[in-house]
């Protein structure tokens, strides 16, 4: 939380730029010796590392402000994709032809991904109000959530089944760069997801509402006496949830073509650890984690293969949470007293 | 006893025993998102030790609860030092690590997952639950016990108390990998099988609710819990219904509003106690008329 504001002062975004040039430095120095096959494996870990950044935003987000680790992060994420394919399948084009078909649909899935966001606002935060001050106390919203996480999961099973389905987008052009294979859409999706990012923490540095947003991270009840509207406030940080959660669900459908009712996990794990490895509550180092585990998942995957991914990953996150608590990026304060 | 209410059994009786081995850390005020690895660790222990080494079943037992417990003792260090949603996170990395292993080891069958020879009947595992609910009950009935709900309740007054924090967390944690060990052994003989894929994070996420759902102040918190958590879906299940799964979860989110604090709390097994029936009334009235 603290992180949170820290990481929004100027200058404290002079640290994650410094790790982001030194990733390059490595990502240069490996292209230099392992050549064309690793700048290829290092642009897909990027692409990769773009969706992730997204949703791990997401968590940061609800964790800096609201000390609120959200389980349905995951569900939002895959609800997005499903809908999108679903409507698509019950012929929600309109009548529309061509290379935009998709995008009705995927508009739709995000609208779905928002409401869902905003009902489990309802029932997390809205109707929780009792205080009780022991040490399992942050887990009511977080128990809450899994229950969100069995309702939309199961809900979308019944409705849309548990097969892969492919989602039907026209959209594929590529550009060849000294023989890296770079797919547009992908290119297009980090620079929106990154835009993204920098859009919301650009509002929460100068707008009213950000403002009350850093408040209400630093101390509800402050806040509160100084005329902050907590019950106006806390539904906008699940608006942005599922805005994030949907834009990355929609651009996942969009680049891998593949959606299923179980996608959420395996991106939601991995934008955890991203999270993680960021600092909680600091946006700038959910944006270098998304990156660099969405890195070392490729590159595992291509020098380990695929079984050696978690092994690495989560043992990556295990010594950064043991040894440097805060994350790479977030401030010493967090982690250590009673959050 | 026919085979599916055997099977649903034997699934509690492990689901019970697992959720006490979390339990043990919740009560002390540690949340732990890793049960899923400390379980995996006792199941592929005694099957490694059994069936690829051959040795006898007690063997196999022991070396599951003593090597769990070692390794639940030594990450407590470290973990321990993080708090609230990190504690949580970093406990739920440690799981990822272990079954990540178990999936890349080949001696421990990778994602084919292993056959365990060794079979072990439903009515050890009844017995076993029942042993391990009393060895809780009888714990946090202790001083240790009142140690554990003093840093649950309030970790700096009680430090303040002389309640040393960190061995009775370390402590708590050793003790919890040890039970989760069993549970694990026990799953792997019964089920004669261990892959993987079970010690999913959905394992850890589950186990950890059987325990906040159930109630983290009192030692009956677990036993309610685990036990409304194995029934509830298979009683939706008799209903034939494929929305079972959502309305459990509307369940949890209706619990978590009506009940926050768990099932079963201090007040409510004040009030149920039987104790209360032969107790002279409260002398309240009387006191009121006095003033």
């Amino acid at each position: 939380m603290t992180a949170l504001v820290a990481a929004l002062k100027p200058g404290a975004r002079f640290a994650p730029l410094l790790w982001v040039i030194i990733a390059l430095a490595i990502a240069a120095v490996a292209v230099a010796i392992g050549g064309r096959i690793i700048a290829q494996q290092i642009v897909s870990g990027l692409m990769l590392g773009g969706i992730y950044v997204a949703v791990a935003v997401a968590f940061t987000l609800t964790i800096g402000v609201l000390n609120f680790l959200n389980f349905t992060i995951p569900t939002l994420f895959m609800l997005t994709g499903m809908v999108a394919w679903g409507l698509t399948a019950f012929g929600l084009p309109f009548g529309l032809t061509g290379r935009w078909n998709w995008f009705p649909a995927l508009v739709a899935g995000i609208a779905v991904t928002v409401l869902a966001s905003l009902i489990v606002e309802r029932f997390t935060f809205r109707y929780f109000k009792a205080k009780h001050g022991d040490a399992t106390e942050h887990a009511i919203p977080l128990v809450s959530s899994i229950g969100f996480l069995l309702v939309f999961e199961h809900l979308v099973l019944i409705v849309l089944g548990s097969e892969t389905q492919r989602f039907p987008t026209p959209l594929r052009a590529d550009i060849n760069i000294a023989g890296v294979v770079i797919a547009i859409p992908q290119l297009a999706s980090l620079a929106l997801s990154l835009g993204v990012v920098f859009l919301l923490s650009y509002i929460l540095k100068t707008t009213k509402t950000g403002r009350a947003l850093r408040a209400i991270a630093e101390s509800p009840d402050t806040a509160t006496i100084l005329g902050v509207d907590v019950n106006r406030i806390v539904p906008i940080v699940f608006l942005l949830t599922g805005l994030l959660c949907g834009l990355a669900g929609a651009l996942f459908a969009i680049n891998y073509s593949d959606v299923n009712a179980f996608m959420g996990e395996h991106v939601g794990t991995k934008a955890i650890a991203a999270m993680v490895l960021g600092g909680l509550g600091s946006i700038w180092g959910a944006i270098a984690g998304g990156l660099i585990v969405g890195l070392t998942e490729v590159l595992a995957i291509h020098f380990f293969g695929g079984e050696a991914v978690q092994i690495v990953v989560w043992s990556l996150l295990l010594f950064v949470i043991i040894l440097r608590p805060q994350g790479l990026f977030g401030a010493s304060k967090i982690g250590k007293g009673k959050l | 006893m026919s085979g599916y209410w055997a099977g649903i059994l034997a699934i509690l009786s492990i689901n019970v025993i697992f959720a006490y081995s979390i339990y043990v850390t919740a009560a002390a005020g540690q949340l732990n998102l890793g049960g899923a690895g400390f379980q995996a660790i006792g199941a592929y222990g005694t099957a490694y030790a059994t069936t690829t080494l051959g040795l006898p079943l007690w063997a196999g037992f022991a070396i599951a609860i003593t090597l769990t417990a070692f390794v639940s003792f030594l990450i407590a260090f470290p973990v321990l030092r993080t708090r609230g949603v990190y504690m949580v996170l970093a406990t739920y990395a440690f799981a990822q690590v272990v079954s990540g292993i178990a999936l890349y080891t080949p001696a421990l069958g990778g994602a084919m997952g292993k056959v365990v020879t060794e079979y072990v009947p439903v009515w050890p595992l009844i017995f076993s639950a029942i042993g391990v609910t009393f060895l809780v009950f009888y714990l946090m009935a202790s001083r240790f016990g009142l140690a554990m709900r003093a840093l649950h309740d309030d970790e700096l007054v009680s430090t303040i108390m002389g309640v040393n924090a960190r061995a009775v967390q370390v402590a708590c944690f050793t003790i919890g990998g040890a039970i989760a060990g069993l549970s694990g052994a026990l799953y792997a003989h019964h089920f004669a099988f261990v892959e993987a894929q079970y010690f999913s994070p959905l394992l850890s996420i589950f186990v950890l609710l059987f325990v906040l759902i159930g109630g983290t102040q009192t030692a009956w918190g677990p036993l309610i819990g685990s036990v409304f958590f194995t029934l509830v879906p298979e009683f939706l299940r008799l209903g034939g219904s494929s929305w079972r799964y959502v309305i459990f979860g509307a369940v949890i989110v209706a619990m978590m509003i009506l009940r926050p604090e768990g099932i079963v709390t201090r007040t409510l097994v004040a009030k149920l106690s039987p104790s209360r029936w032969f107790a002279k009334k409260p002398v309240a009235q009387e006191a009121s008329l006095e003033r």
